[in-house]
């Protein structure tokens, strides 16, 4: 069985992450220590809040040299709401600054036309529609948002998925490795649960854990 | 693409048994394991559920934080709670047993100054604030407390505005005329409110029939329909609702 950790840097509730994982057959540890991080299989990155707050923890954690190591080791990493954004080399919230650069691209506020934040289930529009991750689901499924700023000045060939609130925005990002989900796939119902498993099964057939 | 219309299950608490009170005070009914029902309106398209304690004091809260935390386990949409949020510590517990958002009643207007504390810390898509009122003389609505035992003289739609002012990410109004009655929502309050407020309303009290939901959704202009007894009841499924909304041309997540 492989190991999933997902990073803990005291933002937000990691327990329904584990939860949801588990529903679909994957046991996932929680843990602040770059170690483990460094010696997982498949790391997931959730996350809410302020992006500047999101990198300030890592930073005290040690864990934003172990989150770069991990992406470049080849393993599958996935980041879920702020912890997509901190995937960006820039972010916004609350003056700008430094993200974990492994996107190029930056984290930027929605237009303020609409009702911010976003709260609810909104369009995903897959555009790389083959990619694992969207294995098993309609060609476009409504998932549970709850954020105010997203990804901007993206590379066209990481969008893996598109969502319109006031801005087409990028919602599911894709590079080799690296995955980031916009919305909260463990609180999306049946559609979040497929995704999680996906990314489990991605875990599990990485070539970077084969055994010996 | 507007976001979808959320229809939110709603299940009033009390020892560890759902119930739903008509009028707020007159006739009780059991109507089940809250974490059962949980799960049967996710399975059923249900978009979130609210969770309200409607027992008297914090120190009576030990089963809901136990339901909520069996709930975070196996039921996998956002997760509301209420009920005696009073200091920010009451929100920290309820986020941390499993919740998703905490609503906030009585506390916030006793204390305003904790919504903002609250925002603050947990962030306002974290925070909502749930308002009680019931149409005045005036033309206006007044808030009340205390699961509408205590009328507070407040205006109810400018305490909706200040609340959100103050970093309340979305907010919960129940109107007591209509609660418990099935006669439909009141869609002037909920009509005034989207005038005025920028952020979510969910709309509460009323619901009776399928009708009454798609009403307060379109014309009443809310962005989310709390729903009950029709539910509880058996009356309706959440995936009948859902389908009668797609069927009047009502965005909703199917």
């Amino acid at each position: 069985m492989s190991r999933i950790v997902i990073v803990d840097y005291d933002m937000g509730n990691l327990a329904s992450v584990r939860n949801a994982l588990k529903a679909v057959g994957y046991e996932a540890e929680i843990s602040p220590d770059p170690a483990v991080v460094g010696a997982a299989d498949g790391i997931i990155m959730p996350g809410m809040g302020a992006f500047g707050n999101g990198m300030r923890k890592l930073g005290e954690r040690g864990l934003i040299d172990a989150v770069r190591a991990f992406a470049a080791s080849g393993k599958p990493l996935l980041g879920i709401c702020l912890g997509m954004q901190l995937l960006y080399a820039e972010g916004e919230e609350f003056g700008a600054g430094p993200g974990l650069g492994l996107l190029k691209g930056k984290a930027t506020r929605l237009p303020d036309a609409v009702k911010l934040p976003q709260i609810g289930w909104n369009v995903v529009e897959p555009v790389q529609t083959a990619h694992p991750i969207f294995e098993g689901l309609d060609k476009t499924f409504y998932a549970y948002f709850d954020h105010s700023y997203a990804a901007d000045a993206v590379d066209p060939a990481d969008v893996a998925a598109t969502t319109d609130y006031g801005r087409v925005y990028c919602s599911v990002a894709a590079r080799n490795n690296i995955l980031g989900i916009q919305f909260h796939p463990e609180k999306s119902s049946k559609v979040g649960l497929h995704m999680l498993a996906n990314f489990g099964r991605a875990v599990d057939s990485s070539p970077c854990h084969q055994r010996v | 693409m507007p976001l979808a219309k959320r229809i939110i299950p709603c299940l009033d608490i009390k020892n560890g048994r759902v119930v739903k009170n008509v009028n707020f005070h007159h006739g009780t009914w059991d109507a089940g394991d809250p974490v059962e029902l949980a799960r049967m309106y996710d399975e059923q398209g249900g978009d979130e559920i609210v969770f309200l304690d409607i027992n008297a004091s914090w120190e009576q809260r030990s089963a809901t934080l136990d339901i909520l935390s069996r709930a975070a386990e196996q039921v996998f949409i956002p997760l509301t709670i209420g009920g005696g949020v009073s200091e920010v510590e009451h929100v920290r517990s309820y986020l941390r047993a499993g919740a998703d958002k905490v609503s906030i009643n009585t506390g916030a207007v006793k204390d305003p100054d904790l919504i903002n504390r609250s925002a603050e810390i947990f962030g306002s898509s974290t925070i909502v604030i749930a308002i009680d009122c019931k149409r005045g003389s005036d033309g206006g609505w007044e808030v009340y407390l205390q699961g509408g035992r205590t009328a507070t003289g407040i205006d109810a739609v400018k305490w909706a505005e200040e609340v959100w002012r103050r970093g309340a990410g979305e907010l919960l109004v129940t109107s007591m005329d209509a609660d418990g009655t099935r006669g439909g929502y009141d869609l002037d309050l909920h009509q005034r409110l989207a005038e005025v407020i920028d952020i979510p309303v969910i709309a509460s009290g009323g619901a009776g029939t399928l009708g009454h939901i798609a009403e307060v959704l379109t014309t009443g202009r809310a962005d989310a329909a709390l729903v009950a007894s029709i539910f509880h009841s058996g009356q309706h499924t959440v995936s009948e609702a859902k389908a009668f909304l797609a069927q009047k041309g009502v965005p909703v997540r199917t």
